[in-house]
C-alpha cells in the first residue's frame, strides 16, 4: 500500500521549503508545507480504507538497514489498529494546526524555516508511529526531539527560547539514555528488535527481565512524555511558537510516550511490577502537575502544566493495564488539548501577544468564536458528559479503581483541579472586564475554522469514536463490563464541583481568590513556584555538574593534569634541545672534526669487533 | 726495482700518509680554497689505495672505482668552486671561521 509515501510526504516538504523557502512567497511555502500534510493525510485515509478491518498487521518491507552479526535491522513500516489511530490523529490534528499557523504565523519572521521545521517533525512522527522495530521507531523518537529543539527555541534571538530548546534537549536525552539501554537489553534477551518478534518472545522470558526492560523504557517514556521526574522542560517548551505548542507539546510528540508503552504492551501485562510503577508516576505527575496549574498565570503555563497532568492520567490507564483508555484519552486530549492551545494563540494573537490572564478579561463579546470553540474544549477536558473527555477519563479511572482504588480517588481530585484550572483560566481571559490595554480582534477564518473542526471533535469525539473498542484486539483487552454509574457519577461531580468553584471564586465573586490565596500564603507560593522543582535540580544536579566540571575537570584535570602534562614535556625537550644546540656551532672546522671523531670511533669499534660482520 | 715488486704496505702507507694530511689540512687550515684542496687530496688519496689492491688482487673493480671516485670529485669541484664564488661575493672573505650563519 506504499506506507512510506505518509511520511515521504512532508520529508519533502520539509526539503522544499528549507531549501528554497527563502526566496519563495508566503503562499507557495503555504502550498508545500499544507499541500504535503493534507496529501499525506489523504494517502493514510485512502490507505486506511484499502486494507480493511486492519485486524491483523499490514507490514511492509522496504530494505535492510543496518546488517551486522545477529543484529538485522529492516527499515520496516507497519499498520495496524493502534498505528492507524495515531496516523489519523497525527495527521489529523498536524494538518489543522498546520493550517491554522498559517494565520498565527503570518506576522513572524522566519516563515518558511517554521513551516519547514512543522514539517520536518511530521516527518519523524510519522516515522515514530509507523516503525515496525525499536530502532526504527528510536529514529522518529530522536527526529521529533530535534525539531521539537528546533521549534521551541524558534525565536533564537531570545535568550530564554534557547535555553528552552536547551533544555528540552537535555532532559530528554536522559529519557533516551534509558530507551537506549532498554533496547539494548532487548536485543541481548531476545536477539531482535522487530516488535513482532520481541512480543511473540517476551513472554517465555524471565519476569525480572522483562521488569528491568520495562523500566527502562518508561525512563525514556518519562523524558519524552514529561512525567515526573523529568517533566520540568515541558513547561519552558511553551517559549515555542502557539502551534508548535499544540502540535508537538500537547497533541502528539509528548504522547509518544503513552504510545510506546501501550506498544510495548505485552512486556509491560507480564512485568506487573513496572505496571505498577507506571499507574503511580502517573498518577503522581498528574496531581502534582495540576496543583501547579491552578495558580499560573500565564495562560499558556496553565494548558502546559495541564498537559503535563492529562499525560499522567494516560499513564494510569497504561499502568492500569488499560491501554486502550489511555490511547483513548491520548486522542481525546490531542482534540481538546490542541484546542485550547490554538484558542491560546488566537487570544495571545488577538491581543498582540499578551500572555497574562492577569490583563485578559471580558473578551467573550471581544472575540467570540474563540470564546466558543476554547469552551468546546475546556468542557471536554473537564469531564462534561457527554463530551470527549468525559468518555476517556472514565475509562481511565474505571480501569485504574479495579486495581488500585487509592489512584482512582486521587484521579477524582486531580478531575476536579483540572475542571478547576481550565475554567479559571476560561473565566479570566472571557469573562468580568477588561483588564488590558491591547485592542482585540477576532482571528481570521484560516485560524478559526480549524478551531470550529477542533471543536466538533473535542465534543463528540468521545461518543462517536470508541476507540478502546477498535484497539480491543491489539491488546488482547477483555471485552468491558456493565459501566459503573457510580463511579461515573463521582467524577462527573468532582468535575463539575470544579467548575463552579472557579464560577464562585472568579465571576460571581471577584476577589475571593485574592483573598483566599493570601489565606493559604505558604501553600499558594509553594503552588505558584511550583514547588521550586528547577530550583531544587538547580542546586542538587546542575550546579555540582557546573562545579565539578569547571573546578574539578576543568582546573584541576584539565589544566593542570593533562595542560601540565604537555607542557611538561614541550619544556622538557626545549631544555634538552638548549644543551644539544651548542653542537651547532656553525663553524665547519668543527664539524669536520666530528666527522673525523666519529669516523675514527667506527675504526676503532669494528677493530674491537674483530672485523665487520661477514 | 719494477713496479710489481713494490710490496702493498708501501702504497697503503703512501695512501695513509696523503690521506692524514688531507684531514689535517681540512681540520686546521682556514682559507677556504686550502680546505677544497685537502678535500681532493684525501679523495686522491684513497684512488691510490684503490689502484694499489686492484693491482694486487688482479681485478678490474677497484679501478673503476676509482674512475667514478674521479668523476664525483670533479663534479664536485665544479660545484664547490662555484659555491666558494658566491660566499666570497656576499661576504668578501675567504676565512671559513667567519662562514657561520648556521651556528646554534
Amino acid at each position: 500500500m506504499q506506507l512510506w509515501l505518509i511520511p515521504i510526504l512532508p520529508l519533502a516538504g520539509f526539503a522544499i521549503n528549507g531549501l528554497f523557502g527563502r526566496r519563495f512567497s508566503k503562499s507557495l511555502v503555504n502550498l508545500f508545507a499544507i499541500g504535503s500534510v493534507l496529501l499525506s493525510l489523504a494517502w493514510v485515509l485512502k490507505t486506511l480504507f484499502g486494507l480493511g478491518d486492519l485486524s491483523a498487521a499490514h507490514a511492509e518491507h522496504y530494505f535492510t538497514w543496518i546488517q551486522s552479526g545477529a543484529l538485522n535491522i529492516g527499515c520496516d513500516f507497519a499498520v495496524d489498529r493502534l498505528t492507524a489511530v495515531m496516523l489519523l490523529v497525527v495527521t489529523g490534528v498536524g494538518s489543522l494546526i498546520h493550517i491554522y499557523a498559517i494565520g498565527y504565523m503570518a506576522h513572524e519572521g522566519g516563515y518558511y524555516r517554521f513551516f519547514a521545521y512543522l514539517n520536518l517533525f511530521m516527518f519523524f512522527m510519522l516515522v515514530l508511529v509507523l516503525a515496525s522495530n525499536f530502532l526504527l521507531l528510536f529514529v522518529g523518537w530522536e527526529g521529533v526531539g530535534l525539531c521539537s529543539y528546533l521549534l521551541i527555541g524558534f525565536y533564537f534571538d531570545k535568550q530564554f527560547a534557547t535555553n528552552a530548546g536547551n533544555k528540552a534537549f537535555i532532559v530528554n536525552r536522559i529519557g533516551d539514555f534509558g530507551f537506549s539501554l532498554a533496547m539494548f537489553l532487548i536485543f541481548v534477551n531476545f536477539k531482535s528488535l522487530d516488535f513482532a518478534a520481541v512480543f511473540q518472545a517476551a513472554p517465555a522470558a524471565s519476569q525480572a527481565t522483562l521488569t528491568t526492560i520495562g523500566l527502562l523504557l518508561l525512563v525514556g517514556a518519562c523524558g519524552k512524555s514529561a512525567q515526573i521526574p523529568l517533566y520540568v522542560w515541558l513547561p519552558d517548551a511553551m517559549a515555542g511558537p502557539t502551534p508548535v505548542s499544540a502540535l508537538i507539546h500537547a497533541a502528539t510528540m509528548v504522547t509518544a510516550g503513552v504510545y510506546m508503552t501501550a506498544r510495548s504492551w505485552v512486556i509491560y501485562t507480564h512485568a506487573p511490577a513496572a505496571m505498577n510503577v507506571i499507574a503511580i508516576m502517573g498518577v503522581a505527575t498528574a496531581f502534582f502537575a495540576a496543583t501547579i496549574g491552578l495558580a499560573q498565570n500565564d495562560i499558556k503555563k496553565v494548558f502546559a502544566y495541564s498537559t503535563i497532568s492529562q499525560l499522567g492520567y494516560m499513564f494510569i490507564g497504561v499502568g492500569s493495564g488499560a491501554f486502550g483508555a489511555g490511547i483513548y484519552h491520548l486522542v481525546t486530549h490531542a482534540f481538546f488539548k490542541a484546542l485550547l492551545f490554538l484558542g491560546a494563540g488566537s487570544v495571545i494573537h488577538a491581543l498582540s501577544g499578551e500572555q497574562d490572564l492577569r490583563n485578559m478579561g471580558g473578551l467573550r463579546s471581544k472575540i467570540p468564536i474563540t470564546f466558543w470553540t476554547m469552551m468546546c474544549a475546556a468542557v471536554a477536558i473537564a469531564g462534561v458528559p457527554p463530551f470527549s473527555g468525559f468518555y476517556s477519563k472514565d475509562a481511565i479511572l474505571a480501569a485504574a479503581f479495579e486495581k488500585t482504588p487509592w489512584i482512582y480517588w486521587v484521579g477524582v481530585i486531580t478531575a476536579g483541579m483540572t475542571a478547576f484550572y481550565v475554567f479559571r483560566a476560561m473565566f479570566l481571559a472571557f469573562f468580568g472586564t477588561y483588564r488590558g490595554h491591547a485592542h482585540p480582534h477576532e482571528s481570521p477564518p484560516v485560524m478559526w475554522i480549524p478551531l470550529a473542526i477542533l471543536g466538533l471533535l473535542s465534543l463528540g469525539g468521545g461518543a462517536f469514536l470508541p476507540v478502546p473498542e477498535f484497539l480491543r484486539g491489539v491488546f488482547h483487552a477483555a471485552p468491558e463490563g456493565p459501566p459503573n454509574y457510580g463511579l461515573m457519577g463521582i467524577s462527573v461531580a468532582a468535575g463539575l464541583i470544579g467548575i463552579l468553584i472557579a464560577w464562585i471564586m472568579y465571576v460571581a465573586r471577584p476577589g475571593m481568590a485574592e483573598s483566599f490565596a493570601d489565606s493559604v500564603g505558604g501553600l499558594y507560593k509553594l503552588v505558584y513556584n511550583k514547588y521550586f522543582v528547577d530550583e531544587i535540580y538547580g542546586a542538587v544536579i546542575i550546579k555540582p555538574i557546573v562545579n565539578g566540571s569547571r573546578v574539578l575537570l576543568w582546573k584541576l584535570v584539565d589544566v593542570s593534569g593533562i595542560d601540565g602534562l604537555v607542557n611538561g614535556i614541550a619544556t622538557w625537550c626545549r631544555g634538552v634541545g638548549g644543551v644539544l644546540r651548542r653542537i651547532q656551532s656553525g663553524n665547519i672546522r668543527s664539524y669536520a672534526t666530528w666527522v673525523v671523531f666519529g669516523s675514527v670511533m667506527l675504526i676503532v669499534a669494528m677493530g674491537l669487533a674483530e672485523g665487520l660482520a661477514r | 726495482m719494477p713496479l710489481s715488486q713494490v710490496p702493498l704496505s708501501w702504497f697503503l702507507m703512501l695512501s695513509a700518509a696523503l690521506f692524514a694530511i688531507g684531514v689535517a689540512g681540512f681540520l686546521f687550515r682556514r682559507n677556504i680554497i686550502t680546505v677544497f684542496m685537502s678535500i681532493e687530496l684525501m679523495l686522491n688519496a684513497v684512488n691510490l689505495s684503490f689502484i694499489a689492491f686492484s693491482y694486487q688482487n688482479k681485478q678490474v673493480n677497484g679501478h673503476l672505482l676509482a674512475f667514478f671516485v674521479m668523476v664525483v670529485a670533479a663534479a664536485e669541484a665544479a660545484v664547490g668552486l662555484a659555491i666558494i664564488l658566491t660566499v666570497f661575493k656576499n661576504r668578501a672573505t675567504l676565512n671559513i671561521d667567519e662562514v657561520d650563519s648556521m651556528k646554534n
